[in-house]
């Protein structure tokens, strides 16, 4: 989205993400939007079998998630979810990684049992949307 | 020209740096290089397989196209385009690595990529999965008719697919239908509160699009036209994707 609309659309989503979470729970990563640090799970590295450089790519991506000291890192497609999922894994980080929908839904009360998949145990119970419902 | 200046002897041979200018637009800029290194300084695959931008750019224009086009590099940069951002002359870096991987045989490019490309080539799907449209309309349905039981404030939540003259066309990356369909509600709950008129394509669905990575440049156009297509042919005046 923002290799092709540029830092206005990361800010619309800054807007979305403070709405959701609230200002003071919104930690913004350094460099951030056009300067970022791709997180290595794009342009097919995730399929390309060279594992160990994937890892290692994305450790600057870690180290910058690390030094947010946020719980939560929201990622914004199923490739970055992946990808930032594994090196926490990987590299024994305690961050979970979400989808904005997942955040979203929660903040509207609309999440329901079964679509908690990503979220920490700090939320997990949190809000829950017909409960009755769990598998 | 002065006396003393060098004069290089013999045939100039076609190199894959002018190749690569050729089809790229304003050339990419690639002979504008100051060689400051921002680019390099800030690349997250700088350093794998020896190499950097800066680095795979000299070798582009000292003509090295034999390293050029066969180190394993290209499929660790991930295009992510910082490198032109920061570069003071706007040089298109990730353009030559991806004509770097183009140049690869295609049977030897990461087998990985090659797959997903080759199951996405299918059917008109275009999932990596190789997920056919069927298997796909059953999943959406029915993981839609249980959330409008489970959840009754959602009893008219619709997920539609080849909905006519819908205002936006969305894809989807096939793990979700396919792996984790729970995590499909979320999305379609939002768009539902929002009232969002938009549908899924029963062809042209699955978001990921592993030929472009793959940099076949022939089968990224065929998956690319039947999801344009099938936008069009639903009338869909936005195309969005989630990937
Ligand atoms: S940033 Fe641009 S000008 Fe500087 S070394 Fe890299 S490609 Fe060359
Ligand atoms: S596009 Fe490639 S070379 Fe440029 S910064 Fe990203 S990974 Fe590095």
């Amino acid at each position: 989205m923002r290799k092709s609309f540029g830092d206005e659309v990361a800010d619309d989503l800054r807007f979305v993400v403070k709405s959701i979470v609230g200002e003071e729970n919104f930690i913004e990563m350094t460099p951030n939007k056009s300067n970022n640090y791709c997180c290595g799970g794009g342009g097919g590295f995730l399929q390309s079998g060279h594992t160990e450089a994937r890892r290692s790519y994305g450790k600057i991506k870690y180290d910058q998630i690390i030094s947010t000291g946020a719980d939560y890192c929201i990622t914004g497609c199923h490739n970055c979810h992946a990808q930032v999922h594994d090196l926490a894994h990987h590299f024994g980080g305690t961050f979970n990684t979400v989808h904005l929908w997942t955040l979203i839904c929660l903040s509207l009360g609309i999440l329901g049992p079964n679509e908690r998949t990503y979220l920490g145990d700090d939320l997990k119970e949190v809000n829950v949307f017909h409960p009755e419902t769990a598998l | 020209m002065p006396e003393n200046s060098i004069k290089i002897k013999g045939k100039k041979k076609s190199l894959f740096i002018d190749k690569v200018k050729e089809i790229i637009p304003d050339g990419g800029n690639l002979n504008l290089c100051l060689t400051c290194g921002a680019c390099v300084s800030g690349c997250p695959a700088t350093g794998l397989e020896g190499m950097d931008p800066r680095k795979f750019l000299r070798m582009a224009s000292l003509g090295m196209d034999e390293e050029l086009t066969t180190t394993p590099w290209v499929w660790m940069c991930t295009m992510c385009q910082r490198c032109s951002y920061v570069c003071p002359m706007k040089i298109d870096i990730p353009q030559l690595v991806f004509n770097a991987r183009a140049a690869w045989p295609r049977d030897q490019r990461p087998k990985g990529i090659r797959d997903s490309c080759d199951m996405a080539m299918r059917n008109d799907s275009n999932s990596a999965m190789g997920t056919a449209p069927d298997d796909f309309i059953f999943v959406v349905q029915d993981v839609l008719a249980e959330y409008q039981e489970a959840q009754p404030e959602f009893k008219d939540m619709q997920a539609p697919i080849d909905k006519v003259g819908s205002h936006f066309f969305l894809n989807q990356n096939s793990r979700e239908p396919v792996t984790e369909p729970d995590e499909l509600v979320p999305l379609w709950k939002i768009l539902h509160l929002a009232g969002v008129d938009w549908t899924y394509g029963s062809k042209g669905w699955a978001a990921e699009n592993y030929c472009l990575f793959l940099a076949d440049n022939d089968c990224w156009e065929h998956v690319t036209r039947v999801s344009a297509k099938q936008a069009d042919e639903l009338g869909c005046k936005v195309f969005l994707n989630t990937e």
